[in-house]
């Protein structure tokens, strides 16, 4: 992303008049630059120390002076997290083949079902049109925490209770909204005159939608789809509460169960974190551009 | 009207258009359905079943079942809840909590916002791109790293603190061995923590959305104001503040939102739900309804407490984003 404009700087015709201003703009420019390295340690620290964490020795972990890099790097605890038996018959592999299984279909029900949505509220105008949107609004801002139980209830009656099924239902209506709320942008910005010509041209309703639209607004699609994503690749509530059998925990619930407790694997923990984190982060700096603008809703524009 | 029909006079398809159109009234409909059936199911009827539930003692899975009968208990279980004092406890946590957090992430934010937007374009971008990992790093992976970080015996934090010399340490805390200090046994410690957790992962947030109006100030406005001799200082109360009073408003809320439920990050630093000193309400009802013994409905009712309190913020967040949306 392109972030940053040049600092304001005085014009040309206005050179500093006292003497030392050169110093003093110099020491502010070095203050704001520290101010940035303190900035980015901060925030990047943490990944940073988990990646480096899962490549040290234990050794090196519990030493009683930690290095900020593994002296000796080793791959040992991703091996053994890959290839143990967490519980028996079951390894790391499952419960992330659990997790992107649940993620996936998730993505694709709820980009099915947003862009029809999308498309209704882009290229139409309708009585419900402007209550539907409050409606969307409204509806993402409904504490979900607050919903586990009345959604554990619907998963017990329909013999849900211990499925994936269960998950994908709920993560789709999670992601549902925003990715309306998203992907309407998109469709808006495909031109019209495009489908016009197309009808005229005899193109039917379903060919003006696969031909034309679909293909303009595919780029969205992905964004939010990487969206809906990250919500059911993170989500740990309600796959605690709806799932009880080991063999189909899903990563997160994985983690809390067999790491997040008080013993200290740190090893294994931080290299089970980086594998949980990586693919989130490579999506996620793919779309996060329109994520703050989906998010503020219109207040940015820029 | 859709926008299908609104295409140059070509004679020949005038008719089929015409025909369209009368079937375009049913289309957006149709098109709604599948997510109207979805956010019926999987929200609106849990949200409207929560409350039904509240009213109801409910302690039995069987009962959610359907397998036996649901008891009508009136206003009992909230009756119970408002007349416990713990639940003020819980309800003054998260409150403080939430008020704490959303300070302590626009604060950061708006000033690591401010920053980016001063720094020259490389340094911009390298912390940016940093900004943006925390950011992205899952609640949960994040708050298990911190909770590395403040390990009793290996992590980080408990070293620096030995490192210090041990007069000093002992002046100040009256200490000098950490080892096996227990960062998350006092609620405030662990408090503290916490929102190090949460305003870690959600000032990035605010930054972004602060650079992001910033860049859509024209900088003649700053121009201006500093040729008519305002300080930098009055610069940023007089021209940028108002200019980006739309942006704040909703980030405000937003963030009062997300900290009033926090779960993941505190179900992963508390180990589990069994600390009630340090009980919010999300994790308060998650408790109640799902430690054994269940109280289904209890925690039903202390849902819908939380919920009501988010509908009043939520209300000020749809008026926000409408008012900027004027299409309403």
């Amino acid at each position: 992303m392109s972030v940053g404009r040049a600092p304001i700087r005085g014009g040309a015709g206005r050179a500093p008049t006292r003497a030392g201003g050169r110093g003093r703009r110099q020491a502010r420019r070095l203050a704001l630059n520290g101010a940035g390295l303190l900035v980015a340690l901060f925030a990047a620290f943490p990944v940073y120390w988990m990646i480096t964490t899962s490549l040290k020795p234990s050794g090196e972990i519990f030493a009683s002076t930690p290095r900020p890099l593994p002296a000796e790097p080793t791959l040992a605890h991703y091996r053994q997290i890959l290839t143990g038996n967490l519980i028996p018959g079951v390894t790391f592999a499952d419960f992330f083949l659990n997790s992107v299984l649940v993620a996936v279909t998730t993505v694709l029900l709820s980009g099915l079902v947003a862009l029809l949505a999308a498309t209704a509220v882009a290229r139409f105008r309708f009585k419900l049109r402007t209550s539907f949107l409050i409606m969307l609004l409204v509806v993402q801002m409904i504490p979900l925490e607050a919903l586990v139980i009345p959604l554990f209830l619907m998963i017990q009656r329909l013999g849900l209770y211990n499925t994936l099924p269960s998950l994908i239902l709920t993560y789709l209506g999670f992601s549902l909204p925003f990715a309306i709320w998203m992907l309407r942008g998109f469709v808006a910005a495909v031109p019209r005159e495009l489908e016009e010509a197309a009808a005229i041209d005899g193109a039917s309703r379903a060919q003006i939608f696969r031909r034309i639209l679909f293909p303009l607004v595919a780029p969205g699609l992905v964004a939010t789809s990487i969206f809906s994503f990250i919500i059911a690749w993170n989500e740990l509530i309600f796959a605690l509460t709806f799932i009880n059998r080991q063999d189909r925990y899903t990563l997160p619930v994985a983690m809390t169960f067999f790491f997040g407790r008080d013993d200290t694997a740190w090893g294994p923990v931080m290299a089970a974190s980086t594998l949980f984190t990586l693919p989130v982060i490579v999506f996620f700096l793919l779309v996060q551009r329109r994520m703050v603008a989906g998010l503020v809703a219109g207040a940015v524009k820029g | 009207m859709t926008a299908l029909t609104e295409g140059p006079q070509a004679g020949v398809a005038q008719q089929t258009l015409a025909r369209r159109r009368r079937r375009a009234d049913r289309l957006p409909y149709l098109l709604l359905l599948p997510c109207l059936v979805t956010i019926g199911v999987l929200l609106l009827w849990p949200l409207g079943q929560v409350v039904v539930m509240s009213f109801h003692r409910l302690d039995n899975v069987r009962q959610l079942r359907g397998d036996r009968e649901w008891p009508w208990v009136g206003l009992d279980n909230y009756a119970q809840i408002l007349g416990d004092p713990f639940f003020w406890t819980v309800l003054r946590n998260t409150v403080l909590f939430a008020v704490a957090n959303v300070a302590l992430t626009m604060i950061l934010g708006t000033l690591v916002g401010l920053l980016l937007d001063r720094l020259g374009r490389r340094m911009a971008a390298f912390v940016a791109s940093c900004v943006m990992l925390a950011w992205a790093t899952p609640a949960l992976t994040g708050t298990i790293v911190w909770k590395w970080i403040f390990d009793d015996t290996s992590g980080l934090v408990t070293w620096a603190f030995n490192a210090l010399p041990d007069g000093l340490s002992v002046a100040l805390f009256g200490r000098s061995d950490w080892t096996g200090y227990g960062w998350f046994n006092s609620p405030l410690l662990f408090f503290a923590i916490l929102t190090l957790v949460v305003v870690w992962h959600s000032f990035p947030f605010v930054a972004v959305s602060v650079l992001a109006g910033l860049k859509s100030v024209p900088s003649e406005l700053h121009e201006a104001a500093r040729v008519d001799g305002a300080g930098p200082w009055r610069v940023f109360w007089r021209v940028t503040v108002p200019l980006l009073r739309p942006v704040f408003g909703i980030l405000v809320v937003l963030s009062t939102i997300w900290d009033f439920k926090v779960f993941t990050q505190y179900y992963a630093l508390a180990g589990g739900t069994q600390d009630r000193p340090t009980f919010m309400l999300s994790v308060y009802a998650y408790a109640e309804a799902f430690s054994p013994p269940p109280k289904y409905g209890l925690g039903a009712a202390i849902a819908v407490v939380l919920t009501l309190i988010l509908l009043v913020v939520t209300g000020m967040y749809v008026r926000l984003v409408l008012r900027q949306e004027g299409e309403a």
